[in-house]
């Protein structure tokens, strides 16, 4: 029977004939992506910035303008509207107003009560409100998580291999967290607590990706020991090509199918993963793999660390 | 490979039976799995509020206040036993962690040191020769006081939000300084806000009728009255007495009831507060005694004639509803200390039940493409790592009912994350095993060179995803603390069916049909 092949067998890619190219696009995007960060930022949502979210659900069609109008008679700073999924759903977003949490509560108690006379069975599907004081918490929480995850990961590799691939496999994943960031500024799609949740899976998706062909250019460094390391890269990278891929297209299965029936509210969620799965799986070829040209690892003999398989 | 030995047969089956088992249950209604007897599995998977729909309040105390109130309590004491003594004393300064006091004579330093000896547990007194006098908080009484507010703040919570015992509400401390409030099933949450926000510290008080309000507005306010705003009308005060003659503590009951056909609410105070109430209505006929809401003046009726019955209304324009809701807060008691909302998540019935619908179809739709690829790419190997996967589903479900591990919406990204990244374990030995077979390896000896070789890749690529779902487990909060439970679990879970489970199907299966070839 005829299988499914993604990546024909007997292939031989030239990966490192592109490094330079490779390493320099990467540079780029970074340089960039960090660029984007300092002047544009990043499009904070509630979690980070505070503020208030409501989301409603009207029996008929929201009449948009009229709600706006309404809203704005309150004279409650700036109110933003937004059709959400459906005519009937509609996105309420308040920011921070000046004083403390009270002011906040009263905003909205007004915002409700306003809504509820203009449509008697409206329906809240979301009212999310996050004050000054845990907006600041969250954002250092969620810094906290992805730098203590990145020094994990560090520790980790520097335990398992040699420093050259330790490093290598940093700079990778400093190149998929701050890409990742850099298409958020980019695309101005909003940066909440669940896309730091999907910014650490990203990492470790990404070391995962990065392991993999890690262990076996270690592998093939032992067993190849007349061939350059140029060559060995390449022959261990095309080794795992076919399952870096195959695990690639899988989780980008499940992504997809995510994304196209999740929902609303788990999108920039999912978007981000796909981004970072797409960014690991290059990270792990272009990235983590040419370091180690520059880096030489140390070939160890097989006397000391040969492993009973080696033939 | 020629040999697997049964014991790792058995633990395969067991393992996989007590999945199913305890992932059973959910299959049931929600009411049919809590009529299972208790020695069978039959907790569910718990769902998040944002799956379930409800509210949730992160409520902050207002820890500047309490330590306030409570240093104008040990000031107030102070004063009062040393005055008992006839010691002179004043307040010099202070700050919000210590009161300084002086003593009018340094002479009396010694007696009133033995007079304030063992006068509040939480403090500290010193007192110096030259007759001053500074009362700190001690760091354990401070924090033994606090928790103490704390706990009693949750009691009147529970009083407040659920009188009727059956919303089933979850309210905790969260930190120092938090309470966590969570009720399932509730989408509008402005009666909630409005219960949680108010400390309803009701106290009667007489108006000072011998100074007018423009007076006291103007800055000449007698000393021992206080200026309160009204409630009728926006900007108009009251001069009052200080002095609290009754508080909402001797109050036994409260309830809406009506007066004169106007909504009013009703109460009744506790024996010591009926006699004391008596007796001040029976010294002060005829002048005006005012009920005070949280610093707010709500009426401030004549006093007609001794009230010794022990019960009393409270009027003012109210509607049915705030009645009703009044009486509330007076039953369940003022808050001991004030709070404020800091952070809410509401989530409506619907939304709630939209998202687990759409996180069905996800996770159907990338199971199903995730089956027919598997096949399609590695034929009956790819069927044992379908088998594997959807053991892999099984014993996640029946993890998470075991822990009673909360499911959330991030939580089933998770899921349907795992079911792309599970087969991961299974790809890579496929890949090895294609590789073993074209360096000219026997069936069985690529199957096994295979599953070998792959084991350590398997643990270090999986360890590294791990640790970032630890992480988001223990740091993470809510949400995204469900999205870290299950992507850890399923990890564990796709490790073990990996390894364990389709070796032990490939195994079976080389050795019934002995495959001239393995079809990837």
């Amino acid at each position: 029977m005829k299988r499914l092949r993604l990546v024909p067998s007997g292939l031989h890619l030239p990966f490192m004939d592109y490094h330079r190219i490779a390493v320099i696009l990467s540079v780029v995007l970074f340089v960039g992506s960090i660029a984007l960060l300092l002047f544009s930022g990043l499009n904070f949502g509630i979690d980070f910035r505070g503020g208030t979210l409501i989301e409603i659900r009207t029996p008929q069609a929201a009449d948009l303008a009229h709600v706006r109008s309404e809203l704005n008679a309150l004279d409650i700073g700036s109110i933003a509207l937004q059709e959400f999924g459906s005519a009937s759903d509609v996105l309420i977003r308040l920011p921070l107003l000046a004083g403390d949490e009270s002011v906040q509560q009263e905003a909205i108690d007004r915002i409700q009560a306003t809504l509820n006379d203009m449509y008697p069975d409206i329906e809240y599907r979301r009212v999310e409100f996050v004050g000054p004081q845990v907006s600041g918490e969250l954002i250092e929480k969620g810094a906290q998580a992805v730098l203590v995850a990145l020094a994990l990961m560090m520790i980790y590799i520097w335990f398992r291999f040699e420093w050259q691939f330790g490093v290598g496999a940093v700079l990778a994943l400093a190149h998929d967290v701050g890409l990742t960031i850099g298409v958020f500024s980019l695309t101005r799609i909003e940066f909440d607590l669940p896309v730091v949740a999907a910014l650490l899976t990203i990492v470790g998706y990404s070391m995962n990706d990065t392991v993999v062909v890690y262990d076996r250019i270690r592998e093939n460094l032992r067993k190849y020991k007349q061939e350059p390391v140029r060559a060995v890269i390449d022959r261990s990278l095309n080794d795992t090509l076919s399952r870096t891929v195959m695990t690639s297209v899988t989780t980008m299965l499940a992504l997809v199918a995510l994304w196209l029936f999740g929902g609303a509210v788990i999108a920039p969620f999912v978007l981000a993963m796909i981004w970072g799965v797409l960014i690991g799986t290059y990270s792990s070829l272009f990235v983590a793999a040419p370091v180690l040209l520059y880096l030489r690892p140390v070939r160890v003999s097989d006397e000391r660390e040969g492993s009973p398989d080696t033939p | 490979m020629r040999y697997f030995p049964t014991w790792k047969i058995w633990i395969v089956v067991l393992v996989g039976v007590l999945g199913l088992a305890f992932a059973a249950p959910n299959l049931l209604s929600r009411d049919l799995a809590r009529d299972l007897p208790t020695w069978l599995p039959h907790k569910q998977v718990s769902l998040g509020l944002d799956l379930s729909g409800g509210a949730h309040l992160l409520l902050q105390i207002d820890e500047a206040a309490w330590r306030e109130g409570r240093l104008a309590w040990l000031e107030g004491n102070v004063r009062r036993t040393l005055r008992g003594e006839r010691i002179g004393v004043r307040v010099i300064g202070g700050d919000d962690a210590h009161r300084q006091f002086a003593l009018r004579n340094a002479d009396d330093a010694a007696a009133a040191a033995r007079e304030l000896d063992g006068l509040a547990d939480d403090f500290t007194i010193t007192i110096d020769e030259t007759g001053g006098i500074i009362a700190a908080f001690t760091e354990e009484g401070l924090e033994a006081g606090l928790g103490d507010a704390i706990e009693r703040t949750l009691e009147v919570l529970r009083g407040r939000i659920d009188p009727d015992g059956v919303l089933e509400p979850v309210i905790t401390r969260q930190g120092r300084d938090r309470i966590l409030v969570q009720v399932p099933g509730v989408d509008d949450t402005r009666v909630l806000r409005s219960r949680l926000g108010q400390t309803a510290k009701l106290t009667f008080h007489l108006v000072d009728q011998d100074t007018s309000v423009g007076a006291a507005e103007a800055g000449q306010l007698p000393v021992g009255s206080v200026l309160m705003p009204g409630r009728e009308q926006p900007g108009q005060n009251h001069v009052l007495r200080a002095e609290i003659l009754v508080t909402g503590e001797s109050l036994e009951s409260a309830a809406a009831s009506f007066d004169q056909g106007r909504p009013v609410v009703a109460f009744s105070f506790d024996g010591v507060g009926a006699a004391r109430f008596c007796d001040v209505t029976t010294e002060n006929v005829g002048r005006l005694l005012a009920i005070v809401l949280d610093g707010v003046v709500i009426s401030a009726p004549r006093i007609n004639g001794p009230i010794c019955q022990g019960s009393g209304i409270i009027t003012g324009s109210f509607t049915v509803f705030e009645t009703q809701e009044l009486a509330l807060l007076l039953r369940a008691g003022a808050l001991p200390v004030p709070l404020t909302v800091v952070e809410e998540r509401t989530v409506g019935p619907t939304l709630g039940a939209d998202s687990i619908e759409a996180g069905k179809i996800a996770a159907a739709v990338s199971f199903a493409a995730v089956i027919v690829f598997m096949v399609a790419c590695y034929g009956t190997l790819g069927a044992f790592a379908n088998v594997a996967l959807i053991t892999n589903l099984i014993l996640l479900m029946g993890l998470l009912s075991l822990l009673q591990a909360t499911l959330t919406l991030p939580g089933i990204a998770g899921i349907v994350l795992t079911v792309g990244m599970a087969v991961d374990a299974n790809v890579l030995i496929f890949e090895r095993i294609r590789e073993e077979l074209r360096h000219g390896r026997t069936i069985l000896n690529a199957v096994e060179t295979g599953f070998r070789r792959a084991m350590t890749t398997i643990l270090d690529a999986n360890i590294t995803t791990a640790v970032a779902a630890f992480l988001l487990f223990f740091l993470g909060s809510g949400p995204v603390r469900g999205f870290g439970a299950t992507l850890a679990i399923g990890i564990l879970t796709s490790m073990f069916t990996a390894m364990l489970l389709t070796r032990l199907l490939t195994h079976l299966w080389l050795a019934r049909f002995r495959p001239k070839t393995l079809g990837i």
